[in-house]
């Protein structure tokens, strides 16, 4: 649905996109994953030729977006970082300008525009002039307009950033809904946020595509093999002699005691060496009382900071 | 041309949603309300001074009124054309709006066109009633005042405001500031208002001044003169300028922001 080919995108000498590649199929949801200023915004913004790439193709639904900008428009919504809305409008004044905008015939806007209401959950909400909803709603009038032509596909420039936790999860099943009939591309920094909502994640930084993958493969190809947490009563020596008895463990961090003399421990393994049950033996076999015991996955906010600094340090020195 | 009528019709729509389109039709209607009895009453009274010495006048009392009251019109339209048109763009721009319709299958002359139309359109509307005191003027006029006079009028105060309406929404879409955009569009109309002051003692560029001036072929209609190289002066006038606002929204594409 859509195909990225080493998009670049200078502004003067600086360059915010740089050789970006990935593709979305049809009916999947893509995170787009990166710090702030990473390049999200333009890399969407090409996508839906508001701007035009320095160099680099972009096709979006079979059209490309700079010679058949037209059909692309046709086919995107998008929402940008704030939402587009005239404050004096009414949310569904508004949301029927935008069907009108977007060439959806006569006869079907009312049911358009209903429908995007429904979706959002702002029917309550309709005849309310935009200046006069809080943040959270207007963020929601914002994703309507998005859907209001039943567009092929969505484009979301941060969609939950301002909104209470409530909403946060409201917008985000309402995302989950969409995919299917609609390819989704939204864009965050918030990583919990594409491990609940997307299918696959592009990971961006300093414009360049860091990685590529389904937040699950992310999480579990983790540099160092497995990490697992101990809990237990124990001395601090006798842990540290104990686990280093165990071929292939590594990077032992122990926590500080705590007030009820339970210790607190993460071991990191070589990957596919799972040696919690000699763990859970060999501290059963000292009588030590053990609470806790289990494998903990990388977390994807580890490997974005992984990622990114790693870059950012290649980067340092050439700068 | 179903997107030029979407965007008219939202413009039109926020003109008289907001209290703009009242507070900036009350203002103008009070002023030349205010202006017209003035001017009304000080030809009169000095037409009725002249008869009295017996000096039994050819004085065209509302030809004259007409005339002094479209020339007061034009400087009202020089101080309230800025105000209609600083948001145009500058107000899109800020709140972030303008990326909405670049996003959607419009074309930025569908944009310009739907948005300068809609602003003659609340220019014409505020001009409306104004007619209402002609009107009277006209029918209790003896010898009758020909209507020629007073269309043709009608007919210059619309292309002057026009004029400067495709001005304003120009220079709007250079700044994301309204003030900005207000302040040079008062500047800019000033200018070219005055601009034949300027010709000194040089006989053939004055004359191109004088014919560059917006006031100049303004005084023509006045005097319910509709010269061809007037509506050819105003007319590509506001093609330049309609021209150049869509080729500065376009432009927005290449800009960081």
């Amino acid at each position: 649905m859509i195909e990225v080919q080493d998009l670049t995108k200078s502004y003067g000498t600086v360059t915010a996109v740089d050789h970006v590649s990935f593709t979305v199929n049809k009916g999947e949801i893509l995170g787009f994953l990166g710090p702030n200023g990473a390049g999200k915004t333009t890399t969407m913004r090409i996508l839906t030729s508001y701007m035009p790439a320095t160099s680099g193709t972009a096709r979006v639904a079979g059209f490309d977006v700079f010679s058949n900008s037209m059909d692309v428009r046709r086919h995107i919504g998008y929402l940008p970082e704030t939402p587009p809305v005239y404050p004096d409008m009414s949310v569904e004044s508004y949301l029927d300008f935008v069907a009108r905008i977007k060439n959806v015939p006569a006869e079907r806007r009312a049911d358009r525009v209903s429908d995007a209401l429904r979706k959002t959950s702002l029917e309550d909400k309709r005849s309310e002039l935009i200046k006069r909803l809080s943040r959270g709603y207007k963020q929601r009038v914002g994703l309507a307009q998005a859907l209001v032509h039943d567009p092929d596909v969505i484009i979301l420039d941060e969609p939950t950033v301002g909104l209470d936790p409530k909403q946060i999860i409201e917008v985000r099943n309402l995302i989950k809904g969409l995919a299917g009939n609609h390819t989704i591309i939204l864009s965050t920094h918030i990583l919990p946020e594409v491990s609940m909502t997307c299918d696959r994640v592009v990971i961006i930084n300093k414009g360049k595509v860091a990685a590529v993958d389904t937040p699950q493969n992310l999480t579990s190809q983790l540099k160092g093999g497995q990490k697992i947490r101990i809990e237990l009563e124990a001395p601090e020596r006798g842990l540290r002699e104990l686990l280093g008895q165990i071929p292939g463990t590594s990077r032992l961090t122990i926590e500080s005691p705590r007030a009820d003399g339970h210790l607190s421990a993460t071991v990191e393994a070589a990957q596919g060496n799972d040696i919690r049950s000699q763990i859970a033996a060999r501290v059963v076999e000292k009588g030590w009382p053990l609470y806790e015991l289990h494998g903990v996955s990388l977390s994807l906010e580890e490997i974005f900071l992984e990622l990114t600094t790693d870059d950012a340090a290649h980067a340092q020195p050439s700068s | 041309m179903h997107s030029l009528y979407a965007i008219y019709r939202k413009e039109m729509g926020n003109y008289f949603v907001s209290p703009v389109a009242y507070v900036f039709i009350g203002l103008f209607l009070f002023l030349s309300g205010f202006f017209f009895n003035i001017i009304l009453t000080d030809v009169t009274n000095g037409a009725m001074m002249a008869e009295m010495r017996g000096m039994s006048s050819g004085i065209d009392v509302p030809g004259i009124v007409m005339r002094n009251f479209f020339g007061v019109l034009s400087t009202l339209v020089l101080f309230l054309t800025p105000i209609l048109t600083m948001g145009i763009y500058a107000e899109e721009r800020k709140r972030g709006t303008m990326e909405l319709l670049m996003t959607s299958p419009v074309t930025e002359i569908e944009i310009v066109l739907g948005k300068f139309l809609a602003s003659l359109s609340l220019f014409a509307i505020m001009l409306l009633p104004t007619a209402s005191y002609l009107t009277f003027m006209v029918l209790h006029s003896d010898p009758r005042l020909p209507w020629r006079l007073m269309f043709a009028g009608y007919a210059g105060i619309l292309l002057l405001g026009g004029s400067l309406l495709a001005l304003g929404s120009f220079l709007s879409s250079l700044t994301e500031n309204q003030l900005i955009a207000a302040v040079m569009t008062f500047a800019a109309s000033l200018f070219i208002w005055v601009l034949d002051l300027g010709r000194g003692g040089n006989a053939a560029l004055g004359s191109v001044l004088q014919y560059l001036s917006v006031i100049h072929h303004y005084e023509d209609f006045t005097r319910g003169v509709i010269d061809t190289s007037s509506l050819i002066y105003y007319g590509s006038f506001i093609v330049l300028f309609v021209f150049l606002t869509v080729r500065s929204v376009d432009s927005m594409r290449w800009r960081r922001a």
